[in-house]
């Protein structure tokens, strides 16, 4: 049995369509995927799902520092080895600032009286949910301020390829994390095919080309969808040039269009929402599978 | 004074914002803007003014030297990152898991793996009249945002005074980065837009600035599609809405060039004037 494949879509900008066409592919590919949400920090998708949040679990990662004001002699040696300023003095006593305590640990081996301790916080929530199309969706929710959402990422792809193997699936469907850090790394690392989202404008084609480098490390075939193309055609043309110059696949342009909004307060996605723009994006869901042989598996 | 622009959900327009925002207070008085969004930094996209000073951002990490060293393993033991590994007769560093918290240089007991720079990104600084522009950008590779999006606040509180307007364009989400970035503002504007997704991302923003203690108030970008949902809300829990802009394809289109919006758009003229005036009139956050 071969290795599942990984379609994942990331945009580096946020609010290109991103996730209202990640949605769209998961309506068309229908039972045949395993969705995962690895945006776990602003998690969207689920809007458009409608899942029944089946099975939920706690999820915990890192240390955090807790000092024990009874056994603290105020020595201060805790904050004088904090890089990261989290344990401030409040009212006399040496606390530790949840937000900013990065659990290296540090502090609880300096203190001479063993008066921290550290534990594994609950930074979030993972789901398997059965969504209205049928298929299963992996999703989480990110606990506010919490690190490690790298981790979250990486779990939720995980289950969300046992799952796919388990159930011979044709493939797992990801909505990528924004940006180049962390979360997006974790949301690249064994992708098949890359879908970037992007938009003609001076941010989109900026944003573009840094997440493109990132993806070029990990030596990913990449796909692009080129949303509201028609709001600047200079750049349009732009991004074009640099589509064919790194070797991306073109999958589609998508006209500016108000549809796009409408569908997703709608509680739809746009293939089920309008023909015109649905057809568009149905012929690009066509091509990735044609470029990735993607085949049902399904009678 | 300093005032956060953030969101949960990204694309709602901070940057967008942040730009116009800044650019039209400098015209009266002084003004810091600093792009947060280190990941993907766009608000120099939309400035124009002349580069007054760069810098090379590092981060510190271990480098193991072999002379010394007696192979106890006691760094990997102290290391809760993975980021320091003893194997075989070796110790290796992997600098993208290290979190800089020096445990494993300072607690090794024959000082073998001394603390180096390794660069993760450069702060460029960049003036025209009263405007100061700050801008950081990560390294492609580099994992970890919040080391650098630090050491800009700190740039720019090394720079400027506490009578001068800082404005902060933040990064997306609301985990660890948006933290850093939103840590020591006065003042928190969440943008967001009136849709299901812009209203679940904003619940999100709330929740964290509520949990950091911060006075926040609401912009609502494109506004007239989508629907109410996003007032609602904000009635109900009565957090004002500090302005409006609406939904215009020439804002996009304006926005899509790299161009500022106020000088040649009304309504957004009047919602940076809404804002600035707010700020004016609420300066009791200012401590």
């Amino acid at each position: 049995m071969g290795k599942v494949k990984e379609i994942v879509v990331i945009s580096g900008k946020g609010g290109t369509g991103k996730t209202s066409i990640t949605a769209s592919f998961a309506y068309l590919g229908g039972k045949e995927l395993i969705v995962a949400d690895c945006d776990v920090d602003a998690a969207d998708m689920h809007l458009l799902m409608a899942p029944d949040f089946g099975k939920s679990e706690d999820f915990y990662s890192g240390e955090l520092a807790f000092i024990d004001q009874d056994t603290c002699i105020k020595c201060g040696k805790c904050q004088d080895v904090c890089r990261f300023d989290a344990i401030p003095v409040i009212d006399t006593q040496y606390v530790v600032d949840p937000l900013g305590c990065e659990g290296c640990g540090y502090c609880a081996r300096v203190c001479p009286v063993d008066a921290i301790t550290n534990s594994e916080p609950n930074v979030g929530k993972s789901f398997i949910s059965g969504i209205r199309t049928g298929a299963t969706m992996v999703h989480a929710r990110l606990s506010i301020g919490a690190d490690n959402s790298g981790k979250l990422v990486a779990k939720v792809k995980n289950e969300a390829k046992t799952l796919a193997e388990k159930e011979n699936k044709m493939a797992v469907l990801v909505d990528g994390s924004p940006g180049v850090g962390c979360p997006v790394v974790s949301s690249l690392s064994g992708a098949s095919f890359v879908v970037l989202v992007t938009e003609p404008t001076v941010s989109g084609l900026h944003d573009l080309k840094r997440v493109y480098e990132l993806v070029k490390k990990f030596g990913i075939k990449a796909g692009c969808i080129i949303n509201k193309v028609d709001l600047n055609t200079d750049l349009s043309g732009d991004i074009r040039t640099f589509l064919k110059e790194e070797n991306i696949i073109l999958l589609s342009e998508i006209p500016y269009n108000v549809k796009f909004t409408e569908a997703m307060t709608d509680g739809k996605t746009i293939v089920e929402y309008d023909k015109e723009l649905g057809n568009i994006i149905s012929k690009s869901w066509e091509k990735i599978k044609e470029i990735e042989k993607l085949q049902g598996k399904l009678k | 004074m300093k005032i956060a622009i953030a969101s949960g959900k990204g694309g709602t327009g901070k940057t967008t914002l942040s730009t116009n925002l800044a650019s039209f207070i400098a015209e009266s008085r002084e003004c810091v803007l600093s792009d947060l969004d280190v990941e993907e930094p766009n608000s120099g996209l939309f400035i124009k003014a002349e580069l007054i000073h760069k810098e090379d951002k590092f981060k510190m990490i271990p480098e193991w030297e072999k002379s010394k060293c007696e192979l106890c393993g006691n760094c990997q033991t102290v290391c809760n990152f993975n980021a320091v590994l003893k194997m075989g007769k070796m110790i290796m560093v992997f600098p993208e898991l290290c979190h800089g918290c020096y445990a494993c240089s300072e607690l090794c007991p024959t000082g073998s793996l001394p603390m180096k720079q390794k660069k993760m990104g450069e702060l460029k600084s960049y003036k025209t009249g009263n405007l100061n522009f700050i801008e950081s950008k990560l390294i492609i590779g580099e994992e970890q945002a919040v080391p650098l999006i630090k050491q800009t606040i700190n740039y720019v509180d090394d720079n400027f005074g506490e009578d001068v307007i800082k404005i902060f364009d933040s990064p997306p989400g609301t985990s660890c980065p948006v933290i850093e970035a939103t840590r020591d503002a006065d003042f928190v504007i969440l943008v967001t837009e009136p849709t299901p997704f812009g209203l679940h991302d904003l619940k999100l923003a709330v929740e964290t600035v509520k949990q950091m203690n911060k006075s926040f108030g609401v912009v609502v970008n494109r506004y007239g599609i989508g629907n109410d949902g996003v007032e609602m809300y904000c009635k109900e829990e009565n957090i004002d809405i500090i302005a409006s802009i609406p939904n215009d394809r020439l804002i996009a289109e304006t926005y899509s060039r790299g161009e500022l919006l106020y000088p040649a758009i009304p309504s957004v003229k009047e919602a940076v004037i809404s804002i600035s005036e707010y700020i004016e009139n609420n300066k009791g956050w200012a401590k």
